[in-house]
């Protein structure tokens, strides 16, 4: 096959990744636009074999890799619950972030067969664009790791933070580019191995600060980072249809970042550096004072329910936990039996992952009409009779409008406390992540269900 | 003079940001997950590259050291393409309208 054929080819799939992300603008269009991405994965692949044109046993081994491999992706996405979705994709940009690494490697050790040169004389773009592509890739690789060991519970989801750690980390950075420079002058491997490894150190050193409620921005960044990995390699080869999703997968990245962000009212920077609350969180656990709080029961609850007419539910990051999204779902049935309005209010930032509540719902059968966005739903708060509030803590927490001195001030928060009376499980009045104390638990209208979430919302169900 | 086709390559990655920023705002809040997941199987589009690297040797020396990373990198990218579309499909699956 021509160059310009496949380059053709190449752009083609490029323009099917772009329709496959477009198809995700409502969740009509989804399933189509998830095919659309499967049609430009498998013409980029077809049309590589095709302009390699070798169909002997190479060609044959590499279809053994890619089966093994597939099956165990396959084997992987049937088998894996939804409550562990943020920790897959984790784990998944980290074989991206690693797969950069490899090809970036053989094509420093193989020039030739990428056209760029030959070894000790690599085209100085190459150059660049393989060291880049393979620091990229190094950072999302170790990065990705962390950040799912976190998520599995394997590490502490607690910052690690030591002195001097942004300085080691800007030294770090500054050297990556240093040796880079060096590479291009002397062509010497040793200097693009060194790369490799103080790129993979950077990764580990930029994750392990941040705590685990931040982690929505750490996938998505990590998300931004494979995106640029894949690019800096496809510049390498030359190959358009890497560019495009490169660029496709930075952006989309880097987008989700800043709605994290901007769904805990932080700076992307403010993230990064980490360890938010650490420190105040001894300085407010020790000054709290004893406030009256109203404890209730599930019948209380069902009670409250069941005469009221409209009932918003706040799930949060304990629901995930808990695995409560079914019981849920059979709570809200049994409500709408007895003909109360029920709907779904969700925080940008509830849960680990950009998303993470809208998909445990939906596994759980819930209509996505009935799901709404913060924006969406803030007003009606105010004419609702209860708010069910569910494993979500600091995105009730009225302090972020009415406390300038709050760390969580100016943060968009839900106004849950509008409604006529709040539900709030809970297992202790124990503060969230931002390690501040809820406001919510001590108003007059707030009734607290002191269980883990799916117990409670299966003893209401049974009292209803 | 002519024009360095390096040039043609950061234009198309320059626009493609560009279609990213806009595609990806108009994505719907809800099917942020399933964005995630279907980005990382699409940023795996990297097995061409893994391919290549694969398939460098002639036939008798197929396992030479530039080729194994290639070969791994192979695994590596299709447990993401497999996985990625796949759970991408079965999470598209489960959003239901409400039943009329």
């Amino acid at each position: 096959m021509s160059a310009n054929l496949s380059a053709t080819f190449y752009l083609i799939s490029g323009i099917l990744f772009i329709l496959a992300l477009r198809g995700l603008s409502s969740p009509e269009t989804s399933r189509q636009g998830n095919y659309f991405g499967i049609a430009g994965m498998v013409i980029a692949i077809a049309v590589t074999f095709l302009a390699i044109g070798n169909f002997g046993l190479g060609f044959i081994v590499v279809l053994i890799f890619l089966l093994v491999g597939g099956s165990i992706g396959a084997f992987i996405a049937f088998r894996i619950p939804m409550t562990a979705m943020p920790e897959l994709v984790a784990g998944f940009h980290s074989l991206v972030g690693l797969a950069a690494v490899f090809v970036a490697i053989a094509a420093f050790l193989k020039p030739e067969a990428f056209n760029l040169g030959i070894v000790g004389n690599i085209k100085l773009a190459s150059l660049i664009e393989m060291s880049l592509g393979a620091a990229i890739g190094a950072i999302t690789f170790s990065g990705s790791i962390i950040a799912f060991l976190k998520l599995r519970g394997i590490m502490s989801g607690a910052p690690i933070t030591f002195k001097g750690q942004h300085i080691l980390n800007l030294f770090l950075g500054i050297l990556i580019l240093v040796l880079i420079f060096y590479l291009c002058k002397t062509q010497m491997s040793n200097i693009f191995w060194a790369i490799v490894i103080i790129s993979f150190l950077v990764g580990v050193l930029l994750i392990i600060p941040i705590g685990g409620a931040d982690m929505p921005v750490v996938i998505s960044m990590l998300n931004s980072y494979s995106g640029w990995a894949a690019a800096g390699i496809g510049f390498t080869l030359e190959n358009t249809a890497l560019i495009i999703t490169g660029a496709l997968v930075g952006s989309s990245g880097a987008i989700l970042s800043y709605i994290m962000c901007k769904g805990m009212n932080r700076s992307f920077f403010n993230v990064i550096l980490g360890g938010w609350g650490a420190s105040e969180q001894n300085s407010t656990s020790t000054s709290k004072e004893q406030k009256p709080v109203k404890n209730g029961n599930a019948d209380d609850a069902a009670f409250l329910m069941k005469n009221a007419s409209s009932v918003i539910i706040v799930p949060g990051y304990g629901m995930a936990v808990a695995q409560a999204q079914h019981a849920l779902r059979e709570m809200v049935d049994a409500l709408k039996k007895n003909g109360v309005k029920v709907s779904y209010a969700i925080h940008p930032v509830a849960g680990r992952m950009p998303g993470h509540m809208n998909v445990l719902l939906a596994e759980a059968n819930v209509p996505y009409d009935e799901v709404f966005e913060l924006e969406e739903i803030n007003n009606d708060f105010s004419n609702c009779d209860v708010a069910y509030v569910i494993g979500a803590n600091d995105v009730t927490n009225p302090v972020a409008k009415s406390d300038p001195q709050s760390p969580i001030y100016g943060m968009p928060v839900l106004d849950v406390e509008k409604s006529k009376s709040v539900l709030f499980v809970k297992r202790s009045l124990s503060p969230g992540y931002a390690g501040i104390d809820n406001d919510l638990f001590y108003r007059d209208n707030t009734l607290m269900l002191f269980a883990d979430a799916k117990k409670m919302t299966e003893e209401i169900v049974k009292s209803l | 003079m002519e024009i360095d086709p390096f040039i043609f390559r950061i234009s198309i990655f320059i626009l493609s940001i560009f279609v990213g920023y806009y595609v990806v705002w108009s994505v719907t809040p809800s099917l942020h997950t399933p964005l995630m997941s279907v980005t990382n199987a699409i940023s795996s589009v990297i097995i061409v590259g893994a391919i290549i690297a694969a398939l460098a040797g002639s036939d008798n020396e197929i396992f030479q050291i530039s080729s194994i990373f290639g070969f791994l990198a192979i695994i590596l990218a299709a447990i993401n393409i497999f996985g990625g579309f796949l759970v991408t499909q079965r999470m598209l699956q489960m959003y239901k309208k409400k039943k009329k």
